[in-house]
């Protein structure tokens, strides 16, 4: 895992962008990672399974003819391991300029009268508190630096607690909300911080979703989405941007009417 | 004062270049003396990070940079340990300046041999690469007049280098790039003077040829020749520009040497005609800072000099220019700026130079400044200099022009390869490894890697600069 050669020289005239993407193996993760990888970043991937890091890496240094990408593998919700971590991946990438949260799972309970407490532990060990494990010490590594990105993954499954599954909501509704308050603490350092909100995206997780998925995108078309948003930093999106007005709505629909939906 | 020496993120912290053209975080220790030294060492070595040894940070490239490791910042340790008027030797701590060196010996009749273009480097900056001033085929770069030094070694011995005693690492860890080890005292001789000031004869010289060929017919009779030449004009008057020469002055042509050698004497005004405060200026340089501006610049530079003509100025008015206004070069604006100095025998300089002008005018990207010296060989193992000329030119890098500088400056490369030139490593920032190994040679690599695995065998001493060359 550490035998990857030393990352390219960044010079003033050929700058090296360097990213951490946590949560890659596959999804919005694994997009992510082809497409910074293609725009010159020298990355490091993380994600549980070392096979799927491992051809990741595989596809996206033969394609760029060098080595840009490097498997660390990781689980989320170790959080005791995460500073030791970051320390090790930013002296290996020579620096850090962007750091993705992307990792996420969601176990939806499987009926609006069921209850699983042990899914919702899980969902919020990873989606909320995996999260703050990593962000904590990179928002406190970028302030002292005075630079630097966060984007973090949330989903339009936080902007209203629904009957479906109050689980996930919850944490990615706590996601947003920490993503906010650390953008409010480092905008004045020069930091950025970007809150992606993805509707339903042609995924893994997708096939936990139940009912119909509208306005399903393919991860490339919500990757193009966030990189656009990383370049112009901006603050919160959502992919597909339709998304926006729908969750206006939804966001506004009196408490009265939506307890009676049944979605 | 004891520094937290902790890998705290607290102590993380966003460094720069000199022409901050480029960034590198890394963990950042000031540190106050030797003992903390060791204490950094082993807590790289714990947790598998590498150290860089920082100065004043004025090198232009990525020489005491080490993006997400750690940077010990010498500057510091900045005691004056002993002084000797009467012999002129000086014992200091690395982190003194050079600028702090004059104020020392100057009043006592003493000036540095040799001095950089600015007076805020440090010692051990200084010895790390080498430096050398308008003087270099005269005194030689600023190691020739080392008596003595002591370093600490990453495995924690401590060593004392002379040109007699451990001669091979004297001459290595002087232009070893910090990569060796880390100076924990420099012991150098000063020069004699008898005056605060300098003669100066300005000539102008309307073409290249014209212009290395006073370079090369003064230096003979001069303590100092330097040259500016318009990069910014083509064709015949290609290579115009002027040459100062200047002399010291000696027994009675000073009629008060008391009063030039006392500091108030040297110090640049900070304030132009006594009313406007300097440290702003560069913001006024910016408007001129493009193509059509400099050459605006240059031009009246050069009707300027047209005339021939004899001044007196004190030795800190002609040495450092890069001084005259403070934060100059914040002028090239957010992409900083990067300087390509390239090193040629005094055969093949005249063509080199006349390609690469000529590429950059054609191109487009026309250097800012430009600036040569007359220079000889020395001994030490990772020298870029040669029996002939340096040419140090400035180049503003903006989004726009990167990639098309960054073929030039390939170009460039095999050109003065090509002639047999060499390159600068407190300089030029896009120097490949290929390029290194070229103009250095397998063996003096090889040797100095050697040397390395003797002093540093667990590679704790990285930087940048190294892993881009060496690594």
């Amino acid at each position: 895992m550490s035998n990857y050669p030393k990352p390219a020289a960044s010079t003033p005239l050929n700058p090296r962008r360097r990213g951490i993407i946590v949560g890659a193996s596959d999804g919005i993760g694994a997009a992510l990672a082809r497409r910074l990888a293609h725009e010159g970043f020298t990355l490091a991937v993380l994600a549980r399974s070392e096979d799927k890091l491992d051809s990741l890496c595989n596809e996206i240094n033969q394609a760029a003819h060098e080595q840009r990408a490097r498997a660390y593998v990781h689980d989320v919700a170790e959080y005791e391991k995460v500073p030791g971590l970051l320390r090790k991946i930013v002296s290996d990438l020579g620096g850090l300029d962007v750091v993705v949260f992307v990792a996420g799972v969601n176990y939806p309970p499987g009926g609006i009268d069921k209850y699983n407490f042990e899914n919702d532990r899980k969902m919020i060990e990873v989606n909320l508190i995996g999260g703050m494990a990593w962000l904590n010490p990179v928002a406190e590594m970028f302030q002292s630096a005075k630079a630097g990105q966060i984007v973090g993954i949330g989903s339009v499954a936080g902007d209203r607690g629904r009957v479906g599954n109050p689980g996930y909501n919850t944490s990615k509704a706590g996601l947003a909300t920490y993503l906010e308050a650390l953008r409010n603490r480092l905008t004045r350092h020069g930091v950025n911080v970007l809150t992606v909100k993805p509707g339903f995206v042609q995924t893994e997780m997708l096939k936990a979703a139940q009912g119909p998925t509208p306005f399903t995108i393919a991860p490339e078309k919500a990757v193009e989405d966030i990189w656009k948003a990383m370049q112009k930093r901006r603050q919160v999106i959502y992919t597909a941007s339709i998304w926006r007005w729908i969750m206006l709505v939804i966001q506004h629909t009196p408490s009265f009417i939506f307890r009676r939906l049944s979605f | 004062m004891e520094a937290n020496i902790s890998l705290s993120l607290k102590n993380f912290t966003q460094l720069e270049n000199f022409g901050h053209s480029l960034r590198a975080p890394s963990y950042c220790f000031r540190l106050t003396c030797v003992e903390e030294v060791d204490k950094i060492f082993r807590l790289a070595r714990e947790n598998g990070l590498t150290v860089t040894v920082r100065g004043a940070g004025r090198s232009y490239n990525d020489a005491s940079l080490n993006g997400g490791g750690i940077v010990l910042d010498m500057s510091a340790m900045n005691q004056i340990l002993e002084w000797d008027p009467a012999t002129g030797v000086v014992r200091c701590e690395p982190g003194v300046t050079i600028e702090k060196l004059w104020h020392q010996v100057e009043p006592d009749g003493w000036w540095p041999p040799v001095v950089s273009g600015t007076m805020k480097t440090t010692l051990g900056g200084c010895l790390s690469t080498n430096v050398h001033g308008k003087n270099n085929f005269k005194m030689g770069p600023i190691g020739e007049h080392v008596v003595e030094f002591t370093a600490l070694l990453p495995t924690g011995e401590e060593i004392t280098c002379t040109p007699k005693k451990n001669a091979d690492l004297f001459y290595s860890m002087i232009s070893g790039l910090g990569m060796l080890g880390v100076f924990t005292s420099i012991t150098l001789q000063m020069k004699h003077v008898e005056s605060g000031l300098l003669e100066v004869h300005a000539w102008p010289v309307h073409d290249l040829h014209e212009h290395l060929f006073l370079l090369l017919d003064k230096a003979p009779n001069y303590d100092y020749v330097v040259g500016w030449l318009d990069t910014m004009n083509g064709g015949k008057s290609l290579g115009r520009g002027q040459i100062h020469a200047a002399n010291y002055l000696h027994g009675n042509e000073d009629p008060n040497p008391q009063k030039t050698m006392q500091l108030n004497s040297q110090i640049l005004p900070p304030r132009i005609f006594g009313v406007f405060p300097k440290s702003n200026l560069y913001l006024f340089m910016r408007p001129f800072v493009n193509n059509l501006g400099w050459w605006g610049v240059n031009t009246a530079k050069y009707v300027a000099s047209l005339r021939k003509h004899t001044f007196r100025q004190s030795h800190a008015a002609f040495h450092f220019l890069l001084d005259y206004v403070p934060n100059w070069e914040l002028s090239a604006g957010r992409g900083g700026l990067i300087q390509y100095q390239s090193f040629l025998p005094k055969e093949t300089a005249e063509y080199a130079w006349r390609e690469m002008l000529t590429m950059s005018l054609r191109r487009g990207i026309p250097s800012y400044l430009g600036v040569t010296k007359r220079h000889r060989p020395d001994k030490f193992l990772l020298t870029h200099a040669v029996d002939g000329f340096s040419l140090a030119m400035d180049f503003k890098v903006t989004n726009k022009n990167r990639s098309t500088l960054s073929k030039m400056l390939q170009d460039f490369d095999r050109v003065v390869l090509n002639a047999g030139g060499r390159f600068y490593f407190a300089k030029n920032s896009e120097t490949s490894a290929e390029a290194a190994r070229t103009f250095l040679g397998t063996e003096t690599i090889t040797k100095f890697k050697e040397l390395k695995k003797r002093c540093d065998p667990n590679h704790l001493l990285e930087s940048d600069l190294y892993r881009r060359v060496f690594g």
